[in-house]
């Protein structure tokens, strides 16, 4: 690795290749940035915001900024954290998420990420949107309470399936999830449980039917650590060659 | 049977007094008494001011988050709705249980019995019953209990621990956790869990036979007020196993008029609406259930629990709580069976029962089994009946092809009992409050005697005996006359 290639992010050195962005370098070293949108098997989309940093002190989505040689990266600082935490505390109040009768309660990155943020109260006034579940599937269930608008399973059905099951509609606050159906029903589309789109949900919108609560407490995904301490999960796949899988 | 101090034919001229809240039960609840000129008791009612939803908010939710969500309800005996839920989708999904999953079960409904006969007998009722109705209210809770009886408030909070820890390592959870989905559980228990258990099984049992001694003292001590105190006569209904015996998981319903005759017996609980239906009343959230065969509310309620399941199954499996029932039916000529203090000793009977089951569970390989999950033919509908601790909770769903819940029924122990509790306190009115100045130790009298039944209203607002308690007098113009307050550090007064 050249020595010219590295960067400060928090008073550490951080190494990285050319292509990488901030996020991928910051990741493939072994520290942690806060995601959601952000997925090592695609293309980044700098959407949920949650990565943001700043850099020579302007803030910036860490995930679609390509690393500079001599950069300063501010991520794990009071304010930044103070805003990541607010922007957790307002995903939660914009859906309907029950996290104690939720089944992806443990394996939740928004949970694990309010967990990690010390998200202890919604601080907005919940605003309880109506969104019917759509059950029609025989294998998966779609509970669009809890969507986040990431657009990974968009992008999965788009990029990796092949099949634009799924798109946004609407705008502003009203923007939500559809099935690009005409009945609006996943049972009429040609999504499949063995579907990339079906496996990259973050939250507890894309569920495998009849599978709720079969792993105990303490065996769960993030029952053992904090999400920072999985930063291995996310490190790229193919550092530099980020895109389709 | 007698149904007074139910309505009163001229409310509109007598005085109100209202117990609100009425504290060391679990929910919010209120008594109101409508009184004559003369201070003569004329209507009693207990009102449940509660409103939850549960059974409307379910619908459209997939079948396998059921167990998990409905026991919400409660803080206190959350795994016997998760129970009763997972039962009847056990039916949805047609499934057998493997003799790993139905033990592993058993033992964390068992440890629930336990930990929440433990918390009711010592934590709530004990310092009724050691320091007296009429006790300085100051006292009168479970750390006057600590003070005065040091060796009795250790046991109860042990033995809720144990119970507690049995939970914990069937369900992930003390409070509200997930061991049981349809068709089996997630999780037995491991070698360690297992030797853990083992370690304390027989300190509970020795500790839970002490407190069946205490109640049974204090009953042969008040022998004539423990007998007569509330005192109703009633009807009763509760599961019992093909053999008769009792069996708090599963069984059969079986229900007895109050002169002892067998309404019906062994009756297969998934077509419970062919024996009982529920009326409503427009002063209570909660329902009132009837026997079909007897008409209506009026005269078809009935009672459950602890009291009821003692004295109609045949017998209890386990040596020394049986012995101990033989006493209670045999103790001053069988008259204890009828007290409505007998819930008590029912209790703790039924305490002694549940570390004697525990224990067996433990010494059987199956609870460490692997075998976890079973499947059979899908079904539309499902019912899952189980006897909580406080009496027969019924779970009732109807699950369409999608596996979205489309209708959703609960009866739960609490509401079985709704007439009986007004009818206890309605006898305790009258013994205690009619034409007397209204204390806070008289009025402590209808609280101890809903107490007796152990009420669940919801989940979370008793607060050891420091719940803020107003009662107002209230003229027949409408004037205020007269206002007792309890307040929070316990001190009485009026203004």
């Amino acid at each position: 690795m050249s020595e010219t290639n590295t960067f400060i992010l928090d008073d550490q050195e951080i190494p990285f290749t050319p292509g990488q962005s901030v996020m991928q370098a910051a990741l493939s070293a072994g520290v942690f940035i806060p995601h959601l949108c952000y997925h090592p098997e695609f293309r980044p989309h700098g959407s949920c915001k949650l990565c943001t940093v700043k850099i020579n002190g302007r803030p910036a989505t860490s995930c679609t900024t390509p690393a500079a040689h001599g950069m300063e990266v501010e991520s794990n600082t009071p304010e930044i954290l103070d805003k990541r935490r607010t922007l957790v505390q307002m995903l939660l109040v914009e859906g309907n998420h029950f996290c104690p009768s939720c089944e992806k309660s443990g394996f939740c990155k928004l949970q694990a990420l309010g967990y990690e943020l010390g998200v202890m109260t919604p601080r907005f006034n919940l605003l309880y949107p109506t969104r019917p579940v759509d059950a029609s599937h025989p294998d998966v269930l779609l509970d669009f309470n809890r969507c986040i608008l990431c657009e990974l399973c968009i992008r999965a059905s788009t990029e990796v399936d092949g099949k634009f099951v799924f798109a946004l509609s609407g705008r502003g606050i009203k923007k939500h999830l559809v099935v690009n159906a005409e009945s609006g029903r996943l049972a009429d589309t040609n999504f499949s449980l063995a579907d990339k789109a079906a496996q990259v949900c973050p939250v507890g919108v894309i569920l495998p039917k009849r599978k709720g609560f079969a792993v105990p407490y303490g065996e769960r995904h993030f029952d053992d650590a904090p999400i920072s301490a999985h930063v291995d999960e996310f490190k790229p796949v193919m550092p530099g060659q980020e895109g389709r899988s | 049977m007698p149904f007074a101090l139910e309505t009163a034919s001229h409310p509109e001229n007598l005085k109100r007094v209202a117990i609100e809240p009425v504290s060391r039960v679990e929910g919010h609840g209120k008594v109101t008494l409508l009184l004559d000129d003369d201070n003569h008791v004329q209507q009693v009612r207990l009102h449940i001011t509660e409103f939850r939803g549960f059974e409307k908010f379910i619908e459209g939710r997939p079948y396998w988050e059921v167990p998990v969500m409905v026991q919400r309800l409660c803080g206190i005996c959350p795994v016997s709705h998760h129970l009763a839920a997972s039962k009847a989708m056990d039916m949805i999904v047609g499934a057998t249980l493997t003799p790993t999953a139905e033990k592993i079960r058993r033992l964390m409904h068992y440890g629930q019995m336990l930990q929440s006969h433990a918390l009711h007998f010592f934590h709530l009722s004990s310092p009724d019953l050691l320091f007296g109705f009429d006790s300085d209210p100051a006292r009168r809770n479970i750390v006057g209990v600590i003070a005065a009886h040091p060796e009795i408030a250790r046991k109860g909070i042990l033995l809720r621990k144990y119970g507690q820890e049995i939970i914990r390592m069937t369900a992930g959870k003390r409070v509200h956790g997930t061991g049981s989905i349809p068709g089996g559980v997630n999780k037995s228990l491991t070698a360690e869990e297992r030797a853990t258990l083992q370690k304390d099984i027989y300190q509970m049992i020795a500790w839970s036979r002490d407190a069946v001694n205490l109640i049974k003292q204090l009953f042969a001590q008040h022998l004539e007020f423990y007998n007569s105190f509330g005192r109703i006569s009633a009807h009763n209904m509760g599961l019992v196993r093909a053999d008769g015996a009792m069996d708090l998981y599963h069984g059969g319903l079986r229900a007895r008029r109050a002169d002892g005759t067998t309404l019906f017996d062994h009756f297969d609980y998934s077509r419970y609406w062919e024996v009982i239906s529920e009326d409503v009343k427009s002063w209570s959230y909660m329902k009132f259930p009837f026997f079909n065969a007897m008409g209506s509310s009026d005269t078809g309620w009935y009672r459950v629990g602890p009291l009821t399941r003692v004295t109609q199954c045949d017998f209890i499996p386990t040596p020394l709580a049986d012995k101990e029932r033989s006493e209670f039916m045999g103790f001053a000529n069988g008259t204890a069976t009828g007290a409505t203090l007998g819930y008590h000793w029912a209790r703790m009977i039924e305490m002694l029962h549940a570390a004697e089951v525990i224990k067996d569970l433990l010494h059987d390989d199956d609870v460490c089994g692997k075998e976890l999950m079973a499947s059979g033919k899908r079904q539309e509908r499902g019912v899952g009946v189980i006897e909580a601790p406080r009496g027969t909770l019924i779970h009732h769903y109807r699950v369409d092809e999608n596996d979205q819940v489309v209708r959703a029924n609960l009866i739960v122990s609490t509401t079985h009992n709704n007439q009986a509790m007004n009818e206890a306190i309605r006898v305790v009115a009258k013994q205690y409050l009619d034409g007397r100045e209204l204390t806070e130790g008289l009025l402590n009298h209808i609280e101890v005697a809903i107490r007796c039944f152990d009420p669940c209203l919801s989940c979370a607002t008793h607060a050891l005996g420091k719940m803020p308690l107003a009662v107002e007098l209230i003229g027949a113009d409408g004037t205020a006359i007269d206002r007792l307050t309890r307040n929070m550090n316990d001190s009485c007064s009026t203004s």
